[in-house]
C-alpha cells in the first residue's frame, strides 16, 4: 500500500531577551546552577509575575515576519501540572488568545519547488527549569536558571508531507528567527527545540490517521532521522494491520531508537484557565508599528537582493542569505574583496569547510569578513594564486597573522607578474621543449591546442617556483607559440 | 496608653510624651500578659520591634519623622516580612522565613512604623472563623464574660482580635470574600477592603488572586485612613495594581455628609438576617439621615448568585496558586519520600489542613476537562453580571449600606462541621470582592452584647468617601470605643 505522510511541527523558540519573561533575572546560558533564579522564578510565596515588554515585541516581530495577524488582546493562562523543575506547579502560557494568529512561511526545496507551510498560531510562554539526572548519586538536581526564559511556541498546520519539507521548514524558521535577532538559534543549547507530529494515511485519502508526537529534537539531522524512523515504525504497524497509538514519543538520535513517553490516556488534564495575576495585554497599533520599525531584512528579501546586487545564482544566494550571521559575513567579505562571486565561493567553500571541520558557528570563526575580503581582493588582482590563497587562509584561521598581505609577504606567496621576467622563463622553457612546440604549431583544432598549453604550465610553474602568474604565463605562451 | 488611637499615639510621640521604645515595650508586655486568652499572634518579633523602635526614636530626634514613625502595629501573617516567619496560618509554611519584604511591608518599614509581630489567621486565608489555623483558633475578646469562647471571624481573625483587645492600635489584613469586614464586625472594630488594584499584592501570600486585596484594621476610621495613606499606590511588581494618584485619605474625613445618597440593597435585608441585626443596621442608617444623607432602596439583582460564583472562582484560583507548595523548594516536606509522587502527595496531604484541601479539590474539579464551561466559565459570567449590578447602583447613589454578617460572633465549633453554613457567613460581603469595589465595616451597635457591623460599599476608588462617611458616623456614635466584655 502507498501512504501519504502528514507532518505538523511545534517549535519552542527561546527569545533572546536579556531578562526572563516574568522576572528581572538574567537569561544568560551557562551560569552555575540556580544562580539566575530569583524569588519570583522560584515561585516563592507572595511573589508575582510581571510581563517583560521586550518578549511581546519579539513575538510581534515574529508575527509580522510570517504575515500573521497579531492578537490584539493577549491573555496568559495557567497550565497546571506538577514537576520539580516547574516551580509554580503551573506553567504560564497562552491558550485561547495567543499573541500571533494564523500566518505562513514559504520554503524553497532542493528541486526548485516552493512549499507554503501555514502557521496555526504562535504563543508566548515561560520555559521550565532543568532536571539533572546525572552526577547526583541517584538523586535528581534541579537547576532553575532556565525557568522563566521567554519562549514562543510556534504551531504549524499539518502541511508537510516529507522529512525534506519538514527539515526545510525548520531551517527556514531558524533562519527567520535568527535574522530577526529574536533568538540566538543555538540548537545545541536548546534555543530552538522541535516537536514533530506525524501520521500516515492511505495515499489520496482525506481522513487523517492517528498521530504521534516526537518531542524535543534539537538538531536538523536528528529531526530528519526521527521522521524517517517514525514513518517507518508507523508504516510497519499499519501494514501489519495494526493501529497506531496516539502518544508522545522520545527519540534517541545516537541509537536511532524511539520509545513511548506517555499515551493519550496518561496525558495530564492541564486545567487551563486565565492567569489572574496577569491582566490581558492590549497590543495597539503603535506597539505593532514600533515592532515593524525594528524588522531587519528577512531571508527571502535578502536572497533576492544577493542575486540582484552581487549577481549570485539562486543556489548560492539561498545558502548565503539563510543565516543572518553568514549573510553579514559574506557581505563584509564581498565589500573588501572586490569580486562578489569570488567572495561567495570562498565563504561557501573554504570558510564553511573550516567551520564544519572544527564544529564552529559563524560568530565563533577566528577569521573576520574583513580579513577574508582582503584575501579575496588579492586573489582577484592576481597577487596570489588560489592554491597560495589557501595557505594564507589557513594562517589567518590559525591566528598566525591577522592580515592577508602580511602572510603573502612572509610566506613568499606573491605571484610574479613582471612580464619581462615571465617572458624570459617562457623563452627558456620553449627552447627546452622543441618537439612539443612543433606539435602545437601543427595542430589545427583550437580546443586541442588549448589543452596542449597545459603541458608547458608545469615546467613554467616549476621554473617560477610556483609564483608565476598562471594567467600571464598563458597569455605569453599563446602569443609566442602562435607567432 | 493602649486605648489610644494611632492618631493619638502619633501626637504623643511627636510631643515627646512617650518614646517609641516605651510604647513598644508597653504593647509587647500587654501581648505577653493578655494574648494567652486570644491566641491572636502567631509570632511576636520582640527583638526586631525594639530595635525598630529605637531606630524610630532616633529618626524622630533627627527631625525625619512621619505620622507612623515609632507607632506599633501588627501584620497579618499573610504579609511577607523579611527575616520574620510568615506562615499563612499553615503547617505548610510554619518554617518559612521570607528573604524579602512585600510592598506593603516595605511601605510600613519605610514610614518608620514598628511591627510587633504577625497575627493569626485562617489557613491560607480560607475561613470565616479563624478556626482553620494550624496555630490554633483565635478567641474573640467579646463574649468572654459569658464564659463562651466565640470566634473573631476570619480569615483576619487575629488582626481583628488583637486590635479589639488593645494589643495593637492597628493591624494589616486581607479580604478575599469578607476577611477584613466580617472579623472587624464580629470584633467591633473598623476595617476597610480597598478597591481591587488600590494596594499592591506583591508579598501577600496569594489564595485567590483576582479577589484578594490588602487592607486596614483599626478602631477608628481616621486610623484606617492613616494606614491606607501608606498602603495605597501603584507598584510595578504587581501587574494587577492600578496606576492612579493616591489622595490624602485624612484630608476629606471632616467633609459634611449633607446630600450623601445612600442606597440600601433590598437583597441584603432578606430573611437571612435576624430582626435584631436588621434593627441595628437600620438604626445606623437613621444616624446618617440625621447627618443629612438621603436613603433609598436599590437592587443588586444578581447578588444572590455571589456565594455560588465565589466558591467556584476562588477555589479554582487557589488550586493553581497553592500548587507551588510541593515540598521541593521551601516550606514543609514529608519525611523520607519514596519517590516523586510520594513526595507530592504526602507533603500536601500532611502540610495542608482540611479546609485548604477541600478548596483545592473543588477548584481542581471546577477546572477539569468537561466541567470548565459549566462551572468556571459560568461563574465568570455571573461575576460580570454582579459587577454590572454595582455599576448600575452607583449611577443612582453614592454608597451602599448593609449588614456585614447575618449574625454576630458565634461560638467556636458551632459551624466548623458545616462548610456551607460557614460559607454563608460571607453572604453580604462576597459580592464586593467579585466586583472589586471598596467596602468597609463600621461598628454600629450590639446584639446580645456582641458587636454588629455596618457595611458601607463604595464605587471604584471611592475609599475617601467611605472613610469620610465612617468618620462622620464615629463623631456622633461611640460603638467603636466600646471595650470588649
Amino acid at each position: 500500500m502507498q501512504w501519504d505522510i502528514v507532518i505538523g511541527l511545534e517549535i519552542h523558540v527561546q527569545l533572546a531577551t536579556k531578562t526572563k519573561i516574568f522576572s528581572g533575572s538574567s537569561t544568560a546560558f551557562g551560569a552555575g546552577p540556580n544562580t539566575q533564579a530569583s524569588a519570583i522564578d522560584l515561585a516563592m510565596p507572595g511573589t508575582l509575575p510581571v510581563p517583560n515588554e521586550q518578549a511581546f515585541r519579539y513575538a510581534v516581530m515574529f508575527g509580522l515576519a510570517v504575515d500573521a495577524e497579531i492578537g490584539r488582546r493577549s491573555v496568559f493562562d495557567h497550565k497546571n501540572y506538577f514537576y520539580p523543575d516547574l516551580p509554580r506547579g503551573s506553567q504560564i502560557t497562552q491558550m485561547d488568545h495567543p499573541i500571533v494568529g494564523p500566518g505562513f512561511v514559504d520554503v524553497d526545496l532542493a528541486d526548485g519547488r516552493r512549499k507554503r507551510v501555514r502557521i496555526h498560531h504562535a504563543h508566548l510562554e515561560e520555559d521550565a527549569g532543568k532536571s539533572l539526572h546525572e552526577d547526583y548519586h541517584g538523586m535528581t538536581g534541579i537547576d532553575l536558571n532556565r525557568a522563566g526564559t521567554p519562549l514562543i511556541e510556534v504551531v504549524t498546520e499539518p502541511d508537510m508531507t516529507s522529512a525534506e519539507e519538514a527539515v526545510g521548514f525548520a531551517r527556514k524558521l531558524h533562519s527567520l528567527v535568527t535574522s530577526l535577532g529574536i533568538c540566538d538559534g543555538d540548537m545545541s543549547q536548546g534555543s530552538l527545540r522541535f516537536d514533530v507530529n506525524i501520521s500516515l494515511k492511505p495515499k489520496g485519502s482525506d481522513t487523517l490517521g492517528t498521530r504521534t508526537e516526537t518531542k524535543n529534537l534539537n538538531s536538523f539531522r536528528y529531526m530528519e532521522q526521527a521522521i524517517a524512523h517514525e514513518v517507518e515504525r508507523q508504516m510497519d504497524i499499519l501494514e501489519d494491520g495494526g493501529q497506531v497509538v496516539q502518544e508522545t514519543r522520545l527519540y534517541n538520535g545516537e541509537r536511532d531508537e524511539s520509545r513511548s513517553m506517555r499515551t493519550k490516556e496518561e496525558a495530564n488534564d492541564y486545567r487551563y484557565f486565565p492567569c489572574p495575576d496577569l491582566l490581558p495585554v492590549v497590543i495597539d497599533d503603535a506597539f505593532i508599528q514600533s515592532a515593524r520599525d525594528l524588522l531587519p531584512e528577512l531571508p527571502d528579501d535578502r536572497k533576492a537582493r544577493f542575486k540582484e546586487q552581487y549577481g549570485l545564482n539562486d543556489y548560492d544566494a539561498g545558502l548565503l542569505s539563510a543565516d543572518a550571521r553568514l549573510a553579514a559575513f559574506f557581505e563584509e567579505t564581498a565589500k573588501h574583496g572586490q569580486d562578489a562571486k569570488l567572495a561567495a565561493n570562498w565563504v561557501l567553500g573554504e570558510f564553511s569547510a573550516w567551520l564544519n571541520a572544527e564544529d564552529k558557528t559563524v560568530s565563533e570563526a577566528p577569521i573576520t569578513g574583513l580579513q577574508l575580503g582582503q584575501l579575496v581582493a588579492r586573489i582577484a588582482d592576481n597577487t596570489v594564486s588560489s592554491s597560495g590563497a589557501k595557505k594564507v587562509f589557513e594562517a589567518l584561521w590559525n591566528g598566525d597573522s591577522d592580515n592577508a598581505d602580511a602572510v603573502i609577504e612572509s610566506q613568499g606567496l606573491k605571484q610574479v607578474s613582471d612580464t619581462g621576467a615571465l617572458e624570459k622563463m617562457v623563452d627558456d622553457v620553449l627552447a627546452e621543449m622543441p618537439d612539443q612546440v612543433a606539435q602545437y604549431q601543427q595542430e589545427q583544432d583550437p580546443k586541442k591546442q588549448k589543452k596542449m598549453l597545459g603541458g608547458f604550465m608545469g615546467p613554467l610553474m616549476k621554473a617560477s617556483k610556483g609564483q608565476g602568474n598562471p594567467k600571464l604565463f598563458n597569455e605569453i605562451l599563446v602569443r609566442k607559440l602562435g607567432g | 496608653m493602649h486605648n489610644k488611637s494611632v492618631a493619638e499615639l502619633s501626637r504623643d510621640l511627636e510631643s515627646g510624651n512617650v518614646s517609641s521604645v516605651e510604647l513598644t515595650r508597653d504593647f509587647l508586655d500587654r501581648i505577653k500578659s493578655e494574648d494567652t486568652k486570644y491566641n491572636s499572634f502567631i509570632t511576636v518579633s520582640e527583638e526586631q520591634a525594639l530595635a525598630d523602635a529605637k531606630a524610630a526614636d532616633e529618626q524622630r530626634a533627627a527631625g525625619n519623622a512621619t505620622v507612623w514613625t515609632g507607632v506599633p502595629f501588627a501584620h497579618k501573617d499573610l504579609f511577607c516580612t523579611e527575616g520574620v516567619a510568615t506562615t499563612a496560618g499553615s503547617k505548610m509554611l510554619a518554617n518559612f522565613v521570607p528573604p524579602y519584604d512585600g510592598t506593603v511591608t516595605a511601605n510600613f518599614r519605610q514610614a518608620g512604623a514598628v511591627c510587633l509581630g504577625k497575627t493569626n489567621m485562617d489557613e491560607f486565608a480560607m475561613g470565616s472563623s479563624n478556626e482553620s489555623s494550624f496555630f490554633g483558633a483565635v478567641t474573640n475578646p467579646w463574649g468572654l464574660s459569658n464564659e463562651q469562647k466565640r470566634v473573631p471571624g476570619g480569615s483576619s481573625g487575629g488582626s481583628a482580635a488583637a486590635v479589639a483587645a488593645r494589643l495593637v492600635p492597628a493591624a494589616t489584613a486581607t479580604d478575599t470574600g469578607g476577611s477584613i469586614r466580617q472579623p472587624a464586625a464580629l470584633c467591633g472594630i473598623t476595617g476597610l477592603k480597598p478597591t481591587y488594584g488600590r494596594v499592591s499584592r506583591y508579598g501577600i501570600i496569594s489564595f485567590a488572586s483576582s479577589l484578594e486585596q490588602g487592607g486596614t484594621m483599626a478602631r477608628t476610621a481616621e486610623d484606617n485612613a492613616l494606614m491606607l495613606n501608606i498602603m495605597a499606590g501603584f507598584d510595578p511588581k504587581d501587574s494587577t495594581c492600578v496606576d492612579r494618584a493616591v489622595p490624602d485619605y485624612t484630608a476629606t474625613l471632616n467633609e459634611p455628609l449633607k446630600g450623601l445618597k445612600i442606597g440600601l440593597p433590598k437583597e441584603y435585608f432578606s430573611d437571612q438576617l435576624s430582626p435584631a441585626m436588621e434593627e441595628q443596621v437600620r438604626n445606623a442608617v437613621k444616624e446618617y439621615e440625621a447627618l443629612g444623607a438621603t436613603v433609598k432602596e436599590v437592587s443588586l439583582p444578581n447578588a444572590r448568585l455571589a456565594v455560588a460564583a465565589y466558591y467556584v472562582i476562588a477555589p479554582a484560583e487557589a488550586s493553581a496558586n497553592l500548587a507551588r507548595y510541593d515540598g521541593v523548594r521551601f516550606g514543609y516536606r514529608c519525611e523520607n519520600p519514596k519517590d516523586l509522587d510520594d513526595l507530592y502527595t504526602r507533603t500536601r496531604a500532611e502540610g495542608f489542613g482540611p479546609e485548604v484541601k477541600r478548596r483545592i479539590l473543588v477548584g481542581t474539579y471546577a477546572l477539569s476537562a468537561g466541567y470548565y464551561d459549566a462551572y468556571f466559565l459560568k461563574a465568570q459570567k455571573v461575576r460580570r453580571l454582579i459587577q454590572q449590578d454595582f455599576i448600575n447602583a452607583f449611577k443612582d447613589v453614592d454608597v451602599l449600606m448593609s449588614p456585614v454578617s447575618p449574625s454576630p460572633a458565634f461560638v467556636q465549633g458551632e459551624k466548623s462541621s458545616d462548610p456551607v453554613n460557614m460559607y454563608l457567613e460571607d453572604i453580604f460581603t462576597i459580592a464586593a470582592n467579585l466586583a472589586g469595589v471598596p467596602a468597609m465595616s463600621v461598628p454600629a451597635g450590639f446584639v446580645d452584647g456582641l458587636p454588629v457591623g455596618l457595611q458601607i460599599i463604595g464605587d471604584y476608588f471611592d475609599e475617601a468617601r467611605l472613610l469620610n462617611a465612617a468618620h462622620q458616623f464615629q463623631q456622633v456614635t461611640d460603638w467603636h470605643q466600646a471595650l470588649p466584655r
